[in-house]
């Protein structure tokens, strides 16, 4: 499915709504980051953002623009994965056509199954994979080349999980792995339609602006103003020529 | 067990580990600490046992405070007699075995222990008092998840002959340490909350306000403290104040003597003796430093994680501050938890930063909208600032860079 097929979700008369998903349950690895990032980088180009916080007590609202969800142990995993499936909330923004970013353990959940302290758990059923447990831990500097098909630059992360993750016919994945694990080796991360799933942190959107800008313009259905970037460019710059990643 | 044998065998465990923790950095696997402590506890199961028989032992553990509440207790306990303690900070059972080979025959023992080894510790020490101070997250690439650890503290002191001294802020830790028999409880704050609105209990969300915590869906809520942090002072169970002058910096420090306080209460230390004592520590291994160098005054601050930076921030004064990152395997290799922090405190100083991750720390900074300076080097950034005071706040490594630059400020 493209992209442009999906009708944007609303007029940008409002305010922008990005809404991270479970913040008490799923936010281990800076993930805060990704909201603070998005959050900037919208209001640069003159934007009104409201960011929501949305607790596993709360009930998940549909009409966000951007949905954001990040790492977690096991317990708290499954216990999201529970309460998100429980909730539908999440489910009706994504058939809304809203942009997410989901990442480690919030990826894992998106796919239709999971496995969390030993147990296969099942997934929102979001993107079309599923995850098992991998022979080691993938622990450390991730790097690889987009799926062409987003327009992106070389990503950059680090990661750090015990799974790996499997993709069916209708996700593609984020990127071709050059360094570190990802997926499993080969491929790192999943997309379809508006929704972006990846093993990175760092945060990932602090060493990779331009997904940040994707979902952005996902979101808002325009293009964007150019942003000086200079200091993630260096970080960029730093963190693939440590690892020997080139384009 | 004669006192000519025990150090030889301590000499052993000491020199044998050394080599293990040289392979296991070399080989690139770690940074050493945990593999040397396993083989040396491996070659002598008893010997941490048989060295501290005979010793009234308390332990500290927590993952930020251990170091300086422990030097802090063991001061307290020098009222008494002899302290045999671990006081460079090797907080794992090799480190508390040479220490306490080292210190020979002593009444006493304060040891700082690591939270994975406090179980083993207990095991092998049978202490008279466990002090347990904080849990919050803490090098995200390796560190057991926080309520897994608080699982294993409760674990560590359920059913223990042992009095347990603990933070009555912190939700992990009142839940761990209400496993004990007798706990005295601590008011020593929680400033960083974002690893404790899970209860570990029931899973159910954790509510705050005006300093008292509880869970919504069980029992577990904030314990009525014994101890207490009241402005400058301390309070004691009685209701007396006791006026804390400290030369360490920060609230988080006077909490830390409170439960330093309280902990020597228990083997019959009374605050009053004790405070000059405490009064005298200055710095500990570096940090808290102060240091004159080239018409600076440089005060040296360790920050090894959100919580910890949190801290530096209260007890950093209104001047130029720079800080530095390092992301080598003591640090942890992943820099994302700089998102955890909140940087804004910083806000209107000049902020200098250098480190070998200072890249990552600009992004973060730029995010927090925060001006800031990159300096490439130490040398320059003193070069930087103007006579005065400069503030310098510090992860692991970057700390011991910067310390070494300092001729190893102590």
């Amino acid at each position: 499915m493209s992209t442009d097929s999906i009708p944007h979700p609303r007029a940008r008369e409002s305010a922008l709504r990005i809404v991270w998903v479970y913040p008490d349950l799923l936010s281990t690895y800076g993930d805060r980051g990704n909201l603070l990032i998005l959050v900037r980088r919208a209001r640069a180009r003159g934007f009104a953002v409201d960011p929501i916080e949305v607790r596993s007590d709360q009930a998940v609202p549909s009409d966000g623009d951007i949905y954001l969800l990040g790492g977690g142990e096991d317990g708290p995993q499954a216990l999201g994965a529970q309460r998100l499936n429980a909730d539908g909330g999440l489910h009706r923004a994504v058939a809304r056509g809203a942009a997410v970013l989901t990442v480690c353990a919030g990826y894992q959940l998106f796919g239709s199954s999971f496995f969390a302290k030993g147990t296969k758990c099942a997934g929102l059923d979001l993107l079309d994979l599923y995850s098992d447990r991998g022979p080691t831990r993938a622990v450390g500097e991730l790097a690889g080349h987009p799926d062409p098909g987003l327009g992106l630059p070389l990503v950059t992360g680090f990661e750090n999980h015990g799974g790996r993750t499997h993709l069916g016919p209708g996700a593609k994945p984020l990127a071709r792995v050059s360094v570190g694990i990802g997926n499993d080796g080969a491929a790192e991360g999943a997309w379809h339609g508006r929704i972006i799933g990846t093993y990175m942190h760092g945060p990932a959107l602090a060493r990779n602006p331009a997904l940040a800008d994707l979902l952005l313009r996902w979101s808002t259905g325009t293009e964007l103003a150019p942003l000086d970037d200079t200091w993630p460019g260096k970080l960029r710059a730093e963190r693939l020529a440590a690892v020997g990643a080139t384009s | 067990m004669t006192e000519q044998k025990l150090p030889l065998r301590a000499k052993l465990a000491t020199s044998v580990s050394r080599t293990a923790a040289a392979l296991s950095r070399a080989a690139g696997r770690g940074d050493g600490s945990v593999i040397g402590g396993w083989i040396g506890l491996k070659i002598d199961p008893q010997l941490l046992a048989h060295l501290a028989a005979g010793r009234r032992v308390a332990l500290v553990s927590g993952t930020n405070g251990k170091t300086t509440t422990t030097r802090l207790t063991a001061a307290a306990l020098g009222v008494l007699g002899e302290v045999a303690t671990n006081s460079l900070g090797a907080n794992m059972p090799t480190g508390h075995t040479s220490a306490l080979a080292k210190a020979g025959p002593t009444p006493y023992a304060v040891l700082e222990v690591d939270e994975h080894y406090l179980g083993q510790v207990i095991e092998a020490t049978t202490p008279a008092v466990v002090a347990l101070l904080n849990l919050s997250r803490d090098q995200l690439d390796r560190a057991k998840e926080v309520a897994m650890m608080a699982s294993l503290w409760r674990d560590a002191v359920k059913g223990r002959d042992v009095e347990v001294v603990a933070n009555a802020d912190d939700p992990m830790v009142v839940w761990a340490a209400r496993a004990a028999d007798k706990v005295t409880w601590v008011a020593s704050g929680q400033r960083w909350h974002d690893d404790s609105w899970v209860c570990p209990q029931c899973g159910s969300h954790i509510e705050r306000e005006s300093g008292v915590w509880w869970c919504t869906g069980c029992d577990l809520r904030r314990p009525t403290p014994q101890w207490r942090v009241e402005d400058d002072a301390v309070v004691d169970p009685s209701g007396a104040r006791h006026a804390v002058a400290l030369q360490l910096p920060g609230r988080i420090n006077r909490a830390n003597a409170a439960t330093a306080l309280a902990v020597a209460a228990h083997f019959g230390v009374r605050a009053t003796d004790a405070l000059p004592r405490l009064a005298q520590v200055a710095s500990i291994a570096g940090r808290y430093a102060t240091v004159q160098r080239e018409g600076r005054t440089i005060r040296l601050l360790l920050a090894k994680n959100p919580a910890g930076w949190l801290e530096a921030f209260d007890m950093a004064e209104d001047a130029p501050t720079l800080l530095s990152i390092n992301a080598r395997d003591p640090d942890g290799l992943d820099t994302s938890w700089l998102y955890d922090v909140d940087f804004s405190p910083l806000r209107g100083r000049r902020v200098l930063i250098t480190g070998d991750r200072a890249m990552d720390l600009a992004v973060r900074l730029e995010v927090n909208q925060i001006p800031f300076e990159h300096v490439p080097s130490w040398r320059r950034a003193l070069a930087a600032v103007p006579s005065g005071r400069l503030e310098v706040i510090a992860n692991y490594t970057a700390f011991q860079d910067i310390r070494a630059e300092l001729d190893r400020v102590n």
